[in-house]
């Protein structure tokens, strides 16, 4: 499914007092497939771009296509639309409720009409794509799980209404290295193995330079660069001055480079680093 | 609407003579302007009422338009009050269908409650818009605390109602992250009959509940850790003190409500 927004604006109380214009002229298209990250200081607004793109919040201009429907209309084309693009909020295990992981997995697609033998079908092959075994789990109570656990459980509450685009807003927000890990795995699987589109919010630049076919990198609501990680990380300057940084192979290679050591700074991985600092010393 | 919309209590950031009164000045004065609601006997005790009211307003520098929205969280209960008023009120019959009468009393107290309902809401949102929800509070210490002698634990009760304040637009967020997040699944608020409509809000409540217990608990702990223990010999950051603004105030006040009961004497419709 391919996203498109077109000139997006919001401004948040408009008229008030405290009104704040949280995105401004934002225009971009995700491809079918993409897998984006979205990147930003914090209050740059990606939280609320996000938010327009499965049709929750209503922009205050522009506005955002899906295949070419637009989604805040209010037709049955536009709603199943807003069911493809799946959203998951920061901190999604806070939207559990049900009595069990399967009926709160069910959730979703319940709301959407499927049938209760559709929505546990659709259950359980969601749990079993975010590595939650649903015999095991399926009967307890979310409540009752790790915090890790409940993260997925929740991931896959979206996932069960068969999304086309997945969008997750820093999914891996306070988990540990490996819980970080397991979360990046898992939606790296799921966009190979489901051929979803993929947009993820991420601080980490080290995981969107890994991950990311495509970076979209916002400033105060505006979208200040787009393009691939090797375009994107090559402004080192650009983005230290809106308080990004570039993966942390290169910023170890900017530190020797600006200590004397000629190397090739726009270099994104830990092996290439290796690789061309030993060339650097042994060069030299 | 959506929930941030319901302005009814919230501060309106100023620097207006209004914001800078002490907050006992105001806390006594709004008091004494609700009183005066209920001794006003006319509608020209209202009229004046009103436009002492509107000349605070204009000083506060608090748009009308942005005080007016606070009316739509209580529209219910004033039309419903003012109803009750117009069909219940014995008198002079005027119109009549059926078990339904108005008489001519009926329409003059309706209107009267309405407007003092009105001014009663008006009246103290603008103490609240004009000050901090903390310095509220401590004026309601401050104002309570000889009764602390005869057992009652202002402090406590001060601390409570600070808190209570302090979360209500925490709550509010979270209730709107939880709501938008259940809508990304599906979940509709808006439609359906009473009964769907309730069973739709589960989703809602359970998580706001969940987040209400642990944002408690942390508090508690954050609290804890920084050694409170309650009143007694706590002392304050920023003192309060009556300055010249809060005398001028009080002559004013009695001023007003001296006018109040002269008015309330004469023969006026
Ligand atoms: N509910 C809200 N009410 C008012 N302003 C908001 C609200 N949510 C976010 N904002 C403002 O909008 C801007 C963008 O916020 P957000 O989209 O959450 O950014 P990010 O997710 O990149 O941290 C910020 O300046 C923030 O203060
Ligand atoms: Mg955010």
């Amino acid at each position: 499914m391919r996203i498109e927004v077109k000139d997006l604006s919001y401004i948040y109380s408009e008229g008030m007092p405290f009104e704040s214009v949280a995105l401004e002229d934002v225009s971009l298209t995700v491809e079918s497939g993409e897998f984006a990250a979205v990147i930003g200081h914090t209050g740059s607004g990606k939280s609320t771009l996000l938010m327009h793109l499965n049709g929750l919040m209503k922009p205050t201009r522009g506005q955002v296509l899906a295949d070419g429907v637009d989604i805040h209309e209010k037709t049955k084309e536009a709603r199943e639309a807003r069911r493809k693009v799946g959203l998951v909020f920061q901190y999604p295990e806070y939207q559990l409720f049900e009595e069990t992981v399967l009926k709160d997995v069910c959730f979703g697609p319940k709301n959407y009409g499927f049938t209760p033998e559709e929505c546990e079908a659709k259950a359980i092959e969601a749990l079993k794509l975010v590595g939650i075994d649903p015999d095991e789990k399926g009967g307890v109570s979310p409540f009752e799980l790790s915090g890790g656990e409940k993260r997925r459980v929740a991931i896959a509450g979206v996932l069960a209404m068969d999304p086309q685009v997945l969008i997750l807003d820093e999914p891996t927000a306070g988990l540990d290295p490996k819980g970080h890990r397991d979360i990046l795995d898992m939606v790296c699987r799921i966009h190979k193995e489901k051929h979803l589109t993929i947009l993820l919010v991420s601080h980490n630049m080290d995981d969107a330079a890994r991950l990311a076919d495509r970076i979209l990198v916002l400033d105060k609501g505006r979208l200040a660069m787009d393009g691939t990680p090797q375009e994107v990380f090559s402004h080192y300057e650009e983005l230290h001055s809106i308080g990004l940084s570039t993966p942390s192979s290169s910023e170890l290679l900017h530190l020797l480079k600006s200590k004397g050591l000629n190397v090739n700074t726009n270099i994104f991985n830990e092996d290439e680093a290796v690789e061309e600092i030993l060339k650097a010393i042994h060069g030299a | 609407m959506a929930l941030k919309d319901i302005t009814l209590g919230q501060y309106y950031p100023g620097d207006s003579a209004i914001h800078r009164l002490d907050p006992r000045t105001k806390l006594i004065g709004t008091i004494l302007f609700l009183v005066s609601l209920f001794v006003v006997k006319n509608f020209t005790g209202f009229l004046f009422c009103a436009i002492c009211l509107a000349i605070l307003v204009k000083i506060s520098g608090v748009p009308f338009r942005y005080m007016a929205r606070g009316l739509k969280a209580v529209i219910f209960l004033i039309v419903f009050t003012a109803l009750i008023n117009l069909f219940m009120t014995p008198g002079t019959p005027i119109w009549q269908f059926g078990i339904l009468k108005i008489a001519r009393e009926g329409i003059y107290r309706a209107c009267f409650m309405a407007i003092r309902l009105v001014m009663l809401i008006f009246g103290s949102s603008l103490l609240t818009l004009t000050t901090k929800p903390v310095a509220l509070t401590d004026g309601m210490e401050r104002l309570l605390s000889p009764l602390s002698k005869i057992g009652l634990p202002s402090h406590e009760l001060a601390m409570m109602m600070t808190i209570a304040l302090r979360f209500i637009p925490t709550l509010l967020d979270e209730t709107d992250k939880i709501m938008k997040a259940q809508t990304a699944r599906g979940a509709d608020f808006e439609s359906g009959n009473l009964r769907e409509r309730a069973k739709g809000l589960i989703p809602l409540l359970v998580p706001l509940f969940v987040s209400a217990f642990r944002i408690a608990a942390d508090l508690a702990m954050a609290m804890e850790a920084r050694c409170y223990r309650g009143g007694d010999g706590r002392t304050r950051m920023n003192g309060m003190a009556f300055t010249k603004l809060d005398t001028v105030a009080a002559i004013l006040l009695i001023l007003y409500f001296a006018a109040v009961i002269a008015l309330g004497r004469l023969p006026l419709f």
